[in-house]
C-alpha cells in the first residue's frame, strides 16, 4: 500500500474534490478494508472543516404537544434541544468536562469563592434586535429565582443571596462558597432572554445561532440561521429542524430512510443491528445518567445498614448491564457519580455480586423474613421491570425475600418515587459531583430520595464546595462517595450510555457526555457534508 | 312538521344531551386518574414550591364541581379555554390538529369506502368461488393483524427498503397537495387495510340477504346480467346496513387512529389527546372528547337518516 497515494487521496477529500464513493473504490484498490477506509474518509472529510448550508434534521424523543418555549419549564429532550438551538448561556460545559465562557466573556471568583463576577460579552444581539446587557442577564436569573416562574433551575438559584448588574458585569453573591458556580449557571434552563423573559417567557427570543421559524409543539420545530450570530464557529446549516419522534421504531426508520440526520435514544437491543445499516453510524457515550433502586434509610426495614448491604451484595450488576443495556453502559458502584464527573476517585473498589456476603449481612440484620417490596414500573427506567426480576433472582439465592410490585407508569413520579420506601428510578446526572450530591443527598434536599440525612456528610459537601484546591476537593469527594457506597440507600446497578444514531452525511460530531445529542448542540455545532 | 325534519330535530337534541353526558364522564375520568396536572407538567424534577405555585395558578385548588361548571359555561359560549400545560389557546391548536385528522380520514375514506363496496359486489357476484374467498381471506387477515404491525411492515419495506414513501408522515402548510399525499401514503394504506374488511363483509352480507328475494329472481329471469342485477336491483335495497357500517368506520377513521398516528408520527388529534391525557390537561381532554363524541354522534345520526331516506316505507309513513 502506498502511503503517499493515501495521503494524496485524503488531501483530495479534505479539499472536497473526491466523493466517498470514489474514495472507497480507490482505497479498495490500495488494499484497504471497507471499514478502515470509511474511518479514514470520515477523518479526512471532517478535517475539511464545516460546510455551510442545508437543513439538519433531528428526530428526537421527549416532545409533546404540551411543550412550551419557556426555558423555565423545559424538562425533556425536545424543549432542551430547542433552547440550546435558539439560545446562549453564560457558560457551557465542554465535552471534556471543562467550562467554556459563552455570553460571559470572562468569569472571576473572589478567593473565598463567594463572590463571582461575570463580564458580559459585548456586541451580542438578541433575535429581536435588542443588544445584550448585564441587565438582561440579571433579569433572567431573577426570573428563575422567583418561585412563581416554576423554573426547573430554582434549586440552583437558592444558594444565591444577591445578584446585581454593574456596567458590563453581572455579579453574584453566594451564601456559602461554591467553586462550581460556572457549572451551575450552564444549566439548560438558564438561557439568557431579553429582559429576562419577564413579559414574554415563551417568545423563543434568545441570542443563539438560530431563530424560531415554526413552532408546532409535539410535531416539529424549525429554526433558521441567525445572520447576526456572534460566534462564527457555530451555526453552519441554514436551517435546523427538530422533529418529534417519540416512537422508537419511527426514529430508526426515519434515520434509515434518510428523513433525519440524527436520532437520540436508540434502544440498546437494536443498537448493534442499526449500526449494520448503510449510511448510519451508532454513537454511544457514557454519561452521568444512572439507573437506581432506592431505599429510604429512615424507614424499616431499610434503616438497618446490614440489610442494605445484603441487598447491595445480592445484585448482579454485570449481568443486568449486559441483559438490560446490552453492554451500552458502565457498572454502577452504589454511588451517584462515576468517571464522567470531574474529580472522581477511580480507586474506589467496584462492588460485585457476592452471595456469601449477602447471606452474612442478611443474617446479621435480623430481618424477620417478611417480603421486601420493591416497586417498579416501565417508566422507572427502560428495562426496569426486567432488571428488578434479575435482582429478585440473585436475592433469592441469598435467601432475601424480594417481592416485586409493578406500579402503573401513570402517576409513578408523584405517587411512588420519593414516597414509597423502596422503588426503582433513574437520575439524569449533573455536570459536577457537588450538584449531584446537593440535589439528592444533602439533608435538606427536596429530592433526597434515599432520605440520606447525615450532618457529617453535609459538612463535607459544604467544605468541598468552597475548596479551591482540587486535590483536597477530590479527596473529600472520594470520602463522600465511599460513605454513600457503604451506608447509603442507593443501589446503583449501572450508568447508562447515551446511544444515538447519526447519518454519515453529518459532520462535526463529537462525544459529549452532557445531556445527550452533544449537550443538545448537535444542530448548532454540526454540519452537513457536501 | 315533516316527519324527517322532526326526526332530525329529535336526534339533534338527543345528541346534545349525549355530548353533555360525555363531557361529565370525561371530567370525572380525569379526576379519578392518579397524579395531578402540576406534577405531570413539571415532571420528576419538580420542586415542592414550584408544584404549589403551579397548582394555585391553574386553579387546581378549586373544588372539581366548580371547575367543571366554569368550563361548561365557557364551552357553551364557544370558549374552549387555554391549555393548562402550555397556555396556548385550545381552539387554535385543536383546529390545526383536527384538520390534519380529517385530511387523513378523508383520503383513507375516499380510497377504502368505494374499494370495500366494490370488493363486496365482486364477492357477491363470485359467491363461494375463488375471488370471493380470496377477497375475504385477504381483508380478514389484514383486519386481524394489529395495525401497528402493518404500519411497521409497510415502513420497513416501502419506506426503508424501497424509499417510495416517507416513514414519517409529517405534513405542514408549506407543502402542496401532492407532497402531502405522498407524505400520508403509508398511514392511508394502513387505515384502508384496517377498515376494509368490516365494510366489505357487511356489503357482501347485506346484498346476499337481498339476493334471496323474489324480485331478484324476476330480474334474473328477465335475462339481466348478474352484475347488473346486483348493483341495479339488490344494492339500493341493501344501502341501509351498508351506510351504517360505513359511518361506523368513518367515525373510527377520525377518533380511533391514535396508534397509526403514533407509529407514523402524524400530527393529528389522537396524538394531541394522548399527550394531554398523560399531563392531566383537563380542558384539552374535554375539548378533544367533545369533538370525538360529536363526530361519533353526528355520523351515526347521518347513518340513521340515510337509512330512513333509502327506505320508501320509512320515507312516506302512513
Amino acid at each position: 500500500m502506498s502511503q503517499n497515494e493515501l495521503d494524496y487521496m485524503k488531501s483530495r477529500v479534505t479539499a472536497g474534490k473526491m466523493t466517498r464513493r470514489e474514495f472507497m473504490a480507490k482505497a479498495a484498490a490500495l488494499g484497504i478494508g471497507t471499514a478502515m477506509a470509511g474511518t479514514i474518509f470520515a477523518e479526512a472529510a471532517n478535517a475539511a472543516g464545516p460546510v455551510k448550508g442545508g437543513t439538519i434534521r433531528i428526530g428526537s424523543v421527549g416532545g409533546e404537544s404540551t411543550n412550551s418555549l419557556d426555558p423555565a419549564l423545559a424538562a425533556s429532550q425536545v424543549p432542551t434541544l430547542n433552547l440550546k438551538t435558539i439560545g446562549d448561556y453564560l457558560t457551557e460545559v465542554t465535552p471534556e468536562g471543562g467550562i467554556e465562557n459563552r455570553l460571559a466573556e470572562s468569569v472571576e471568583a473572589s478567593s473565598d469563592a463567594k463572590t463571582w463576577v461575570f463580564k458580559i460579552r459585548q456586541g451580542v444581539e438578541f433575535h429581536n434586535g435588542k443588544t445584550l446587557t448585564s441587565e438582561d442577564v440579571l433579569k433572567t436569573m431573577q426570573r428563575h429565582s422567583n418561585e412563581d416562574a416554576k423554573s426547573g433551575a430554582l434549586g440552583i438559584m437558592r444558594g444565591i443571596t444577591d445578584m446585581k448588574a454593574d456596567g458590563d458585569n453581572f455579579i453574584v453573591q453566594l451564601d456559602t462558597p461554591n467553586a462550581d458556580l460556572p457549572y451551575l449557571l450552564a444549566d439548560y434552563h438558564l438561557m439568557i432572554q431579553p429582559d429576562g423573559g419577564m413579559d414574554a417567557p415563551a417568545a423563543g427570543i434568545g441570542t443563539g445561532a438560530y431563530t424560531v421559524e415554526t413552532d408546532e409543539p409535539g410535531v416539529r420545530h424549525v429554526f433558521k440561521k441567525n445572520p447576526n450570530y456572534w460566534d462564527d464557529s457555530r451555526g453552519h446549516a441554514d436551517q435546523v429542524e427538530v422533529i418529534v419522534l417519540n416512537d422508537a421504531t419511527a426514529r430508526t426508520a426515519a434515520l434509515q430512510s434518510g428523513q433525519v440526520h440524527v436520532v437520540n435514544r436508540v434502544e440498546p437491543k437494536i443498537a448493534a443491528l442499526l449500526a449494520r445499516a448503510p449510511n448510519v453510524e451508532v454513537k454511544n457515550v457514557s454519561g452521568p445518567g444512572h439507573y437506581v433502586f432506592i431505599a429510604h434509610v429512615d424507614t424499616a426495614p431499610f434503616d438497618n445498614n446490614d440489610l442494605r448491604l445484603a441487598l447491595k451484595y445480592a445484585i448482579d450488576r454485570a449481568d443486568i448491564l449486559d441483559k438490560v443495556l446490552r453492554g451500552y453502559g458502565t457498572l454502577g458502584n452504589d454511588m451517584p457519580v462515576n468517571a464522567s464527573y470531574p474529580l472522581f476517585d477511580g480507586t474506589i473498589p467496584q462492588r460485585a455480586l457476592d452471595i456469601e456476603k449477602a447471606k452474612e449481612h442478611y443474617a446479621k440484620s435480623g430481618h424477620d423474613g417478611s417480603p421486601i417490596v420493591l416497586r417498579v414500573s416501565d417508566v422507572s427506567f427502560p428495562g426496569a421491570v426486567d432488571a428488578a426480576s434479575l435482582f429478585q433472582q440473585t436475592a433469592q439465592a441469598a435467601g432475601i425475600p424480594l417481592e416485586i410490585k409493578r406500579e402503573p407508569g401513570d402517576g409513578y413520579w408523584s405517587e411512588v418515587w420519593n414516597k414509597q420506601p423502596f422503588c426503582a428510578s433513574y437520575w439524569g446526572g449533573r455536570p459536577v459531583q457537588d450538584q449531584m450530591y446537593t440535589t439528592a443527598y444533602l439533608s435538606t434536599a427536596d429530592w433526597n430520595d434515599t432520605r440520606w440525612k447525615r450532618d457529617e456528610f453535609d459538612a463535607m459537601l459544604l467544605e468541598a464546595r468552597g475548596e479551591l484546591d482540587e486535590e483536597k476537593r477530590k479527596d473529600i469527594y472520594s470520602k463522600m462517595g465511599r460513605m454513600i457506597r457503604d451506608e447509603g440507600g442507593l443501589i446503583c446497578p449501572m450508568f447508562n450510555d447515551f446511544i444515538e444514531g447519526i447519518s454519515t452525511d453529518l459532520g462535526g460530531w463529537v462525544e459529549d457526555p452532557n445531556l445527550g445529542t452533544m449537550n443538545g448542540l448537535v444542530g448548532v455545532k454540526c454540519w452537513l457534508k457536501a | 312538521m315533516h316527519p324527517v325534519l322532526k326526526l332530525v330535530a329529535q336526534r339533534l337534541a338527543l345528541g346534545l344531551l349525549l355530548l353533555l353526558a360525555a363531557s361529565a364522564l370525561i371530567f370525572a375520568g380525569t379526576m379519578i386518574l392518579p397524579g395531578d396536572v402540576a406534577q405531570s407538567i413539571l415532571g420528576q424534577s419538580a420542586t415542592p414550591e414550584a408544584l404549589a405555585n403551579l397548582r394555585a395558578e391553574l386553579g387546581l385548588n378549586d373544588p372539581p364541581v366548580q371547575r367543571y361548571f366554569d368550563w361548561l359555561l365557557g364551552a357553551v359560549q364557544g370558549d374552549l379555554g387555554t391549555a393548562l400545560t402550555n397556555g396556548r389557546d385550545i381552539a387554535e391548536s385543536l383546529s390545526q390538529r383536527l384538520s390534519n385528522t380529517l385530511f387523513l380520514a378523508f383520503w383513507a375514506a375516499v380510497i377504502s369506502v368505494p374499494l370495500a363496496i366494490f370488493l363486496g359486489l365482486i364477492a357477491v357476484r363470485y359467491k363461494d368461488r375463488w375471488p370471493d374467498k380470496l377477497i375475504s381471506a385477504v381483508t380478514l387477515a389484514s383486519i386481524s393483524i394489529p395495525e401497528f404491525l402493518i404500519g411497521y411492515l409497510l415502513m420497513f419495506f416501502i419506506a426503508v427498503q424501497l424509499g417510495w414513501a416517507p416513514s414519517v408522515a409529517m405534513i405542514g402548510e408549506h407543502m402542496n397537495l401532492g407532497q402531502k399525499l405522498q407524505s400520508i401514503a403509508l398511514p392511508v394504506i394502513v387505515l384502508t387495510l384496517v377498515v376494509l374488511a368490516h365494510m366489505m363483509r357487511m356489503t357482501r352480507a347485506a346484498i346476499l340477504n337481498v339476493m334471496q328475494s323474489a324480485y331478484i329472481e324476476t330480474a334474473e329471469l328477465k335475462g339481466l346480467s348478474s352484475f347488473h342485477v346486483i348493483y341495479r336491483h339488490a344494492f339500493p335495497n341493501a344501502i341501509a346496513p351498508i351506510v351504517n357500517v360505513v359511518m361506523l368506520n368513518l367515525a373510527y377513521l377520525v377518533v380511533g387512529v391514535v396508534v397509526v398516528e403514533v407509529v407514523f408520527v402524524y400530527p393529528g388529534m389522537g396524538q394531541y389527546l394522548v399527550d394531554h391525557v398523560s399531563k392531566r390537561d383537563v380542558p384539552v381532554v374535554q375539548a378533544c372528547g367533545l369533538i370525538f363524541a360529536a363526530v361519533y354522534i353526528g355520523l351515526n345520526m347521518i347513518a340513521d337518516i340515510v337509512s330512513i331516506l333509502a327506505n320508501p316505507r320509512l320515507r312516506h309513513p302512513k
